[in-house]
């Protein structure tokens, strides 16, 4: 066991922890930030998709010790108040249905925008192509992604 | 039962006007069960602040129910959709819960949630129009107000809500359901009530639930199915950081089909997989240890190749094939299926000397409590289950082997215990959906007419596995949807016998209708093909004038009308441009099926991408009666079709040494963001009754594939998943 000092949405969290063990239990155990979710354990699902300094990662894979000083985004910190324009695009596209999935594929799809303003249809393959949501909200997804993007582009 | 027993008032202090009703009992014994202490299952509460609670036992599993039934109790009790609201039930001993499934939420609780909200609103008017000492037939209730028509005074539901829980209910007789072209909020596509809290992380399903002094457990369980544990040592997990039990957890009660293993429990869910992969365990691997895809495929070529017990036979089948002109003979194998819900199964207990809480992610609360008093032998009044949203359902978690360990390990070390299965234990310790074979022969005369249709099926019997057996009907959960063909063809017999096997199974989504919809159709298919007849005009030639088709399965049941899966085949055929030339490389099938009471048929679209199959689009009709939320209804045909492409597609579970082969999702695949082919889904206007629709867009999926496929390359579909090899 060791002491580790995370930054997770913004706030620094103490950890007593052994090192080896995965961000996400970290958080759903240590910390009670269970939106991100445990799909697989092994980074075929992607549910449990946090970032590290913006960068879209699959915390079920990422060793406490090994995320350092960087800072840790969880679906919890994605917004205050569900105002980002992929959570608005979310509920404008009606697309969770179980929901398990959609914390993962709103990180994802957050990091997409953030490189690509406009994504094409390719782009959401390659980046969300990797999650799996087996309610199959794949359509609406790609959709919502399409609306927030068009939704940023306007507020511009 | 009459009907005034199923809805009753209940004035309690500050609540407000509470309605207590039941959901119609859709299963005969439910209807047969004696006088409960407390025969509601649901609730309506309406309070000082005007607002309208939906209090029901029904689960949210993604499929919107929460939604759906909350828009027909806004609407029948006529108030605003802002000012109505559902809350899910706690399983004690006053509630009663149907359990969730079969399709069967909506189509079981209308009419009684509505007969429920307007006894209500019949309530509200009554209480007003003696507070005005008018008429009641001057008043009437308007977005959440009763109004006098001659004077223009109003007074809202919050006002009424405590002077009206003091009366007695009116007459049933009395209480008149609202004009279907009055209806404001069924019909339309609100937006469902349970996505916020799914976009930003604070939904709470099964394994978000915290309770102080929680421990995590993870189980070894024999990794043949029917095995036992041999030994263990435990010295090394226990020596394993954060782990504080390892205990031997007996099989549960009969019937929980929880087989029981080793439990090492942690502080934390990673601790506790930890210690698991330290534990030493030997098992004795029990009596299918032999069992493989292979030893079974026998068994079914075996079962099919003799004759069966029939479940229909009209006319001569064996004698119209040996006269027949023509004649098409066909075998049909589908594998195992895991549910795979992205949500691992869980639970949540807490077990203590007086009393048991649970929170749990299930589709029938009910019988969990009922597992967890026997577990623990505690009375129906000191076990709580709070049902919490499920991360996928599909029928998996309608079993209860996951909750029955939670109990047996909460009791085990005394202390609340969430059990933990990681992915690889929620694959390789399903219930899955059976493997099934189907031989069919059939018969054409001279001019392409379908003159005999044999169809003999085996299949991995649920029934065998569930019911008890001195009453248990093999076939009660596999031939429905194959022994209705709903095609007219004179001579026509279907057989049915089980295979024997150790693989637990369970209804996967949309149960035998997956299994039946593909062979079935995918057949029906070669022999319009072998009749030279388009598809779509040879279907709808066999469904000829209109007829009501039952099935010897449910006698009593309602019948399918061909008149309305004729209507479905035409508006899909026409939506998607049946006929319409394509390009080149591409090709159309089509398919249609009756589940759950629903019409559906689909037309897909395909090519091959480097010899692999490729669905471009799917046109989907559908016929769901009255659709309470037309979004809703799209999104679990939408839902539907990509759960059946991940099984036509995709993975499947095999059977190698009485254990199953796969572990995550790497080896058991599914259909991804990128292979999402354009859903398009029209419903069919109807205003009568409204039936299922989780399921019924799901059998068509594959056999419409599979057809389109045939029509593109002239190799037919016979097995799933799809293979590259058998379309080359």
């Amino acid at each position: 066991m060791a002491e580790f000092t995370l930054v997770v949405n913004g706030q620094p969290h103490k950890v007593d922890v052994a090192g080896g063990t995965p961000l996400l239990w970290v958080l759903r155990d240590s910390l009670g930030l269970t939106g991100t979710k445990y799909g697989c354990g092994v980074a075929q699902c992607g549910a449990c998709t946090v970032h590290l300094d913006g960068e879209a990662t699959r915390s079920c894979l990422t060793s406490v010790e090994s995320v350092g000083a960087r800072k840790v985004t969880t679906i919890e910190g994605l917004s205050p108040d569900r105002s980002h324009p992929l959570q608005k695009a979310w509920v404008a596209e009606q697309v969770p249905q179980c929901g398990y999935c959609q914390s993962g594929m709103l990180m994802t799809a957050a990091q997409l925008l953030s490189q690509k303003p406009q994504p094409s249809d390719a782009d959401i393959d390659a980046s969300l192509g990797a999650h799996i949501c087996r309610c199959g909200t794949y359509q609406r997804i790609r959709s919502a992604v399409h609306r927030a993007a068009a939704d940023k582009g306007g507020a511009r | 039962m009459k009907r005034r027993s199923f809805v009753q008032a209940s004035a309690t202090v500050g609540l407000g006007l509470v309605v207590g009703f039941r959901f119609e009992a859709l299963l005969a014994q439910e209807a047969a069960k004696p006088a409960l202490p407390n025969p509601f299952d649901a609730w309506i509460r309406i309070d000082a602040a005007g607002d309208v609670t939906l209090v029901c036992g029904k689960s949210e599993m993604g499929q919107g129910i929460h939604t759906a039934l909350t828009q027909i109790l806004a609407d029948e009790v006529e108030v605003d959709w802002a000012r109505v609201r559902v809350e899910q039930a706690p399983t004690n001993g006053a509630f009663y819960d149907h359990g969730t499934g079969g399709s069967s939420s909506v189509r079981g609780s209308y009419k009684t949630l509505r007969q429920a909200a307007a006894t209500a609103r019949t309530q509200l008017v009554a209480t007003a129009a003696e507070q005005w000492k008018a008429p009641v037939s001057e008043c009437r209730a308007e977005r959440g107000e009763i109004v006098h028509a001659p004077t223009g005074r109003r007074l809202g539901y919050g006002a009424l809500a405590a002077p009206a829980a003091l009366r007695p209910l009116p007459d049933p007789a009395t209480v008149v359901l609202k004009d279907a072209k009055d209806f404001r909020i069924i019909g339309q596509s609100i937006p469902r009530n349970d996505i916020p809290a799914k976009i930003d992380g604070s939904a709470r399903f099964g394994l978000d639930v915290r309770v102080p002094g929680m421990l995590f457990a993870v189980i070894a369980r024999c990794p043949t199915f029917g095995g036992a544990l041999k030994s263990f040592d435990a010295a090394k997990a226990k020596a394993s950081p954060g782990v504080v039990a390892v205990v031997e957890v007996p099989p549960g009660p009969k019937g929980s089909f929880a087989p029981g293993g080793v439990a090492v429990v942690a502080k934390s869910t990673w601790q506790a997989i930890q210690g698991r992969n330290a534990l030493a365990v030997q098992w004795n691997p029990g009596p299918h240890a032999a069992e493989s895809d292979a030893t079974l495929r026998k068994s079914f070529e075996q079962l099919t190749s003799a004759p069966a017990t029939a479940f229909r036979s009209d006319g001569d089948a064996a004698a119209a094939l040996a006269s027949a002109a023509v004649k098409v003979e066909a075998t049909y194998e589908l594998p195992f299926q895991a549910h795979a819900s992205m949500e691992p199964l869980n639970a949540t207990v807490d077990v203590r000397a007086d009393r048991a809480e649970a929170w749990l992610a299930t589709q029938d609360p009910k019988w969990a409590q009922d597992l967890i008093m026997e577990v623990t032998g505690l009375k129906a009044e000191a076990v709580t289950v709070h049902t919490t949203y499920m991360g996928g359902g599909f029928g998996r978690r309608a079993s209860a082997d996951y909750i029955v360990e939670g109990a047996q390990v909460s009791q085990l070390v005394k202390a609340p215990v969430q059990v933990v299965w990681t992915r690889e234990d929620d694959m390789q310790h399903g219930s899955y959906r059976p493997a099934a074979m189907h031989r069919f022969s059939a018969a054409l005369d001279a001019a392409g007419k379908p003159v005999a249709w044999l169809d003999r099926m085996s299949s991995v019997s649920i029934s065998r596995q569930w019911d008890d057996p001195a009453k248990v009907k093999p076939w009660a959960s596999e031939i429905d949807g194959a022994v209705n063909l709903p095609y007219a063809i004179p001579n026509l017999r279907m057989e049915y016998a089980d295979a024997p096997s150790g693989v637990p199974r369970m209804w996967w989504r949309s149960v035998e209708h997956s299994i039946n919809g593909f062979a079935v159709e995918s057949f029906v298919d070669e022999l319009a093909a072998a009749a030279r007849v388009d598809p779509l005009a040879f279907r709808l030639a066999l469904l000829a004038e209109p007829r009501l088709v039952k099935s010897p399965n449910d006698p009593d049941g309602t019948p399918l009308d061909t008149k309305r899966l004729k209507a479905c085949l035409e508006l899909a055929a026409s939506k998607a441009g049946w006929g319409e030339p394509l390009p080149a490389g591409r090709a159309r099938g089509l398919a249609c099926h009756f589940s759950f009471l629903s019409y559906a048929a689909q037309v897909a679209e395909v090519s091959l991408v480097n010899g692999a199959p490729r669905v471009h689009r799917i046109v989907a009709a559908v016929d769901c009666g009255r659709a309470i939320n037309p979004d809703g209804v799209a999104a679990q045909v939408e839902s539907s079709v990509v759960y059946a492409l991940s099984a036509a597609l995709k993975g499947s579970i095999s059977i190698a040494k009485g254990a199953v082969e796969q572990s995550n999702f790497h080896d058991f695949e599914v259909l991804r963001l990128p292979e999402m082919p354009r859903v398009e889904v029209h419903i069919v206007a109807s205003d009568t009754v409204p039936t299922g629709i989780g399921e019924p867009g799901l059998p068509p999926v594959a056999s419409a594939v599979g057809n389109a496929l045939f029509a593109l390359t002239g190799k037919r579909v016979r097995r799933l998943p799809i293979r590259a090899s058998d379309l080359a």
